[in-house]
């Protein structure tokens, strides 16, 4: 079983979250691990530890230097080995080509030695497109069975449960696939300190793309396939009424409601 | 003038909201295009109602694999469509589904996409809410042919007769994906789409598990049931009734927060709604920064004091 996690560093949302003049995500602030990764992560780490020793988890990373943060939090949980590509010219990067690159990693990993999931979250805490996991199965020409609630690996297939609004779907692929999974999924665990000490003797890769064979005009903000007009913050809300219940809250919320015409 | 296909969200030929909201979007910058996904009967009976919103054509594609194969088969139907076609634009609703064919078209056609817009202008300039809705953020599409998802409620679905001539496509998926094995379909609790609906009435930590005051408010003002996702995570609301960043984005006319404390992941799911009121035994929760009326009391009083009052005012 040899399993890879897209893990994305992300700016803290409980910071303040604010743009470059280039108009791209200012990723020179307090960042971490992106928190719906983290579910990938425990998926594949319990797959890993079902399967014994020969299991292996890959992390791996795109982004800034300081971006390696997100593959060593993954190493520190339990991920065996890490790989982060480094490379100036994928600044700016739109999905499309965020999705290029990360597929070559998934390429390069497999002639390595055959991968059988390629495991993400459900979308990354600051992008929030969705987009990257099917794009990447795109490329690879793999199935991607996504936004599972549950998965289960066996006989060379990948089992899935998709829960939408009005029902839910089971779905099946051949491996390898490309599996996204939500926050429902399980409960990630934390490092602990043994784990801490480990991380520090676990491999870590820096890939540029020359390693992955992807041209820079492929990549970074010249490339992008979406272009940013303008970025406008957001005026704060004025502040509203706030009454204190006295017994009579409710007549007065119904009061407002009906002054407001909402009933 | 150049063609703007609309990928129509239906169930079995009942067309929803979103795909009108899709079809008003669409005309700004083309003619609309209905790329209809489903049986051909059913199609006919939806082409009328594609037609009263401006579906010049309802373009159907019927078969099977569409529905025991996932997202692929529909992504190749519209890369095709784009290359056949050479439309404008690609419209979508923001679901799953939709955000997921949109990207994997985009990927095969070397196209840009851009999810979650709440407006689309007729030079096919996108606007966003990003960080939890803190930025608004215009862009558009620099390569291919944009593929631009949109969230349900954005704009007003305006009616503008068309033709809405019926036409069959000539192209079968290559059938490869993940498949779809089996479906199993949730009882219909009888109120509307959260994302959809006009009212939302969510509960949080504060319901304590008893989301009884809650459902009886928003039934009393034919809303939808959300639930924070401390309620969902500590299992007492089903997770498709998330509202937050890891959940359900909603918009609606008025939401009300019940015993939700507003949270930074919980604003990035409702802060773009229209008339926000809060309910919270605590005065410093943040919601209330964000509410337009609040009222610092239990949930348990207030909220059933309000639903009888609503429903007096309504009989």
């Amino acid at each position: 079983m040899r399993i890879a996690v897209f893990t994305k560093y992300v700016p803290d949302a409980a910071e303040e979250r604010t743009f470059t003049a280039d108009k791209t995500v200012d990723r020179d602030t307090d960042g971490l691990l992106s928190e719906l990764d983290e579910y990938p992560l425990e998926e594949a780490l319990t797959f890993a530890e079902a399967h014994g020793k020969d299991a292996e988890v890959i992390a791996i990373t795109v982004g800034p230097k300081q971006a390696v943060a997100a593959v060593k939090k993954s190493l520190q949980i339990g991920a065996k080995r890490g790989v982060h590509v480094l490379d100036d010219r994928i600044a700016g990067s739109c999905v499309l080509s965020t999705s290029r690159v990360l597929a070559a990693v998934v390429e390069k990993l497999h002639a390595e030695a055959p991968l059988d999931l390629v495991l993400t979250g459900l979308a990354s805490t600051d992008g929030v497109t969705s987009a990257v996991p099917v794009q990447v199965a795109e490329r690879l020409g793999w199935p991607a069975a996504t936004v599972a609630s549950s998965v289960e690996v066996a006989d060379g297939k990948v089992r899935i449960r998709r829960d939408g609004d009005t029902s839910s779907q089971f779905i099946e692929a051949e491996l390898p696939a490309v599996v996204s999974v939500t926050d429902q999924i399980n409960e990630p665990r934390y490092p602990s300190f043994r784990g801490i000490m480990a991380a520090k003797r676990k491999p870590l890769d820096t890939w540029t793309l020359d390693d992955l064979g992807v041209s820079g005009d492929e990549v970074g903000q010249a490339a992008a396939s979406t272009v940013v007009q303008s970025i406008t913050e957001r005026p704060p809300r004025t502040a509203g009424e706030i009454v204190h219940d006295e017994g009579d809250g409710g007549r007065r919320l119904a009061e407002y409601l009906a002054a407001q015409k909402l009933v | 003038m150049s063609e703007v296909l609309v990928l129509v969200d239906h169930a079995d030929g009942t067309v929803r909201k979103p795909t009108f909201e899709l079809l008003t979007l669409a005309r700004r910058a083309g003619t609309p295009v209905a790329v209809f996904v489903g049986a051909t009967e059913a199609a006919s009976n939806a082409a009328a109602t594609l037609a009263e919103y401006g579906a010049e054509t309802v373009l159907v594609a019927d078969d099977p694999v569409y529905q025991n194969v996932l997202v692929t088969p529909a992504a190749e139907l519209l890369a095709h469509l784009v290359g056949s076609r050479q439309p404008a634009a690609v419209l979508l609703p923001s679901s799953f589904d939709g955000k997921e064919i949109a990207a994997r078209a985009a990927a095969k056609t070397g196209s840009g996409v851009i999810t979650d817009a709440i407006d689309v202008d007729a030079d096919l300039t996108a606007t966003q809410q990003v960080f939890a809705a803190a930025y608004t953020v215009t862009s558009k599409v620099a390569k291919g042919t944009p593929f631009i998802t949109v969230k349900p409620n954005s704009v007003a679905a305006e009616p503008a007769p068309a033709t809405g001539a019926v036409e069959a496509i000539d192209f079968t998926p290559s059938g490869t994906g993940a498949r779809v094995v089996s479906v199993e379909e949730k009882p219909a609790s009888g109120r509307p789409e959260l994302t959809e609906a006009a009212t939302v009435v969510t509960g949080g930590r504060g319901t304590g598990g008893d989301f009884g005051p809650v459902e009886a408010l928003a039934d009393a003002l034919g809303g939808a049931v959300g639930a924070s996702r401390a309620a969902v995570d500590a299992g007492w609301y089903p997770h498709a009734h998330q509202v937050g960043q890891t959940g359900k984005t909603v918009s609606p006319q008025l939401y009300i927060a019940a015993g939700v404390s507003g949270a930074v992941q919980h604003r990035a799911g409702m802060q773009t709604s229209k008339t926000i009121v809060a309910v919270n035994k605590d005065e410093d929760a943040p919601i209330f920064e964000l509410a337009d009326f609040g009222v610092v009391g239990d949930i348990f009083d207030v909220l059933p004091q309000a639903t009888e009052e609503v429903k007096k005012r309504k009989a």
